[in-house]
């Protein structure tokens, strides 16, 4: 036998027996693994998102397992798997409402104008460093697609310079709430409801200067409702979705046209 | 015994892995950043250097030396030294999980550290420069003595950088510059050593 027969043929060799002394390992060593666990996390959607506040779906399935967590937190699963798991663990079913994500600015191209050209790192992150941000409204959507990129569902765009959400396939996982710098994401219920698409909380004078469709606190909306579900705070309309009925009231008064029927 | 506890002192100090031989220095800059991270992967780094030193050597005299495939020792270690690692992380997790809990990721992290192949091939070139007095008992006390070295300057290095983040670093030196420069200020105090065993105890 040649040298580099031999040569191979030990190395092959070691190689083999450490496999098979790892396999035998591995057998005799294994660690029982937890029956429930397994099972629990096999329900779960398996998107790692970590809405739930555990660190991807193994830890929420561990947390749920040992008892430390209640159904309910995945946003993704839904209300479907929050009961599927609460029925194999034995706990309260779960009553979940869908949320999903809405963007509160309509600042598009043509109705809010850049104040200067940004020519930096293309994150709105970083835009929104540079003296409030580039925009002329300094609430407004800076249309990087610092949400875009957060999202993995492809549930959100920039056209025309805003973001929008594709209801259909959002999943309220909540990363693009996180993502945007200028905190104009939020989770809403899904239901028959009024949604304000602005997000400035300037006075009425400077908002009229700076877009031609922001929130200028003009009270009409909180006057007309009759179900007390609309409220102006620093020149901004916020509708309380517990106490909307979605009559859309607030909607035709709105001078601005920036309240929304959703749902 | 006198020369035991030199080539000991020798491994910590004069001879340090990584402030002297700049071996192993990524888990080094990456596992320093906090004191209990760093001594559970100096413990896991110590444990697998003075088990693959004993488990290669035999292997290296008694299997590839009498052949003539001395050549093949970078690769038979390192094949040696991962499956080491697997064992011992399948050990441990069977029969102590709290040790495997709180080496976490660092065990699976040893089995392409450099610093302990460099243990592995150099206790070799030491056998060979001197065989009647370094033999394989010495060879393993080097390497824990190369592991506690390792220990030393982690638990070291960091202070040091738990100092750094407290400090208000200009922009550009923030993060790894700044680590470079204190890694190599700590590489260069540890010249002081110099001599220092040999001076002491006369090896």
């Amino acid at each position: 036998m040649n040298e580099i027969t031999f040569a191979i043929v030990l190395v092959t060799g070691i190689g083999l027996l450490s496999g098979i002394i790892l396999s035998l390992a591995s057998v005799f060593m294994a660690v029982p693994k937890d029956e429930k666990e397994e099972k629990v996390r096999a329900m779960l959607p398996g998107a790692n998102c970590g809405a739930c506040g555990f660190s991807g779906c193994d830890g929420y399935a561990h947390a749920l397992a040992s008892g430390k967590a209640k159904p309910g937190l995945c946003t993704v699963g839904g209300a479907k798997v929050a009961n599927d798991i609460a029925a194999y663990l034995g706990a309260e079913t779960v009553k979940m409402v869908p949320h999903v994500s809405v963007v509160h600015c309509l600042g598009s191209n043509d109705n809010t104008v850049d104040r200067a050209d940004y020519e930096g790192i293309e994150t709105c992150a970083a835009a929104a460093q540079v003296a409030g941000s580039p925009t002329l409204c300094h609430y407004g959507c800076i249309g990087l697609g610092d949400c875009v990129k957060a999202c993995a569902y492809d549930a959100l765009s920039v056209r025309n310079g805003v973001a929008m959400v594709e209801p259909e396939n959002c999943v309220a996982c909540g990363k693009c709430v996180a993502a945007c710098p200028k905190h104009l994401l939020s989770l809403v219920p899904v239901k028959k409801q009024a949604v304000v698409l602005c997000s400035s909380c300037e006075k009425g004078a400077a908002v009229m200067k700076v877009c031609k469709v922001g929130c200028i606190g003009c009270m009409r909306c909180e006057k007309t409702c009759k179900y007390d579900a609309i409220h102006v705070t620093d020149f901004l309309a916020h509708v309380d979705s517990e106490k909307c009925v979605g009559c859309g009231e607030c909607v035709s008064v709105c001078p601005r046209h920036i309240i929304a029927l959703k749902g | 015994m006198k020369q035991l506890l030199a080539i000991f002192l020798a491994a910590i100090l004069t001879e340090n892995y990584i402030l002297e031989k700049f071996l192993g220095i990524c888990p080094f800059l990456g596992v320093s950043k906090n004191r209990k991270n760093a001594i559970g992967m100096s413990v896991a780094v110590t444990l697998v250097m003075v088990i693959s030193t004993a488990v290669t050597w035999p292997i290296y005299y008694n299997i590839l030396v009498p052949n003539g495939l001395d050549y093949l020792e970078t690769i038979v270690f390192i094949l040696v030294i991962a499956v080491l690692v697997q064992l011992i992380e399948t050990t441990l997790k069977k029969y102590i999980p709290s040790l495997y809990n709180a080496l976490g990721v660092y065990l699976p992290l040893i089995t392409t550290n450099c610093a302990v192949l460099g243990v592995t091939m150099l206790v070799l070139d030491k056998h060979t420069a001197n065989p009647a007095s370094f033999g394989y008992g010495q060879a393993l006390v080097n390497a824990f003595g190369a592991g506690i070295g390792f220990l030393v300057a982690m638990v070291m290095f960091s202070g040091v950088r738990e100092r750094i983040e407290m400090n208000d670093v200009p922009k550009f030196w923030k993060g790894l510059p700044i680590t470079l420069v204190a890694a190599s200020l700590t590489a260069v105090s540890f010249l002081g050593f110099q001599g220092l065993v040999t001076g002491m105890l006369g090896y």
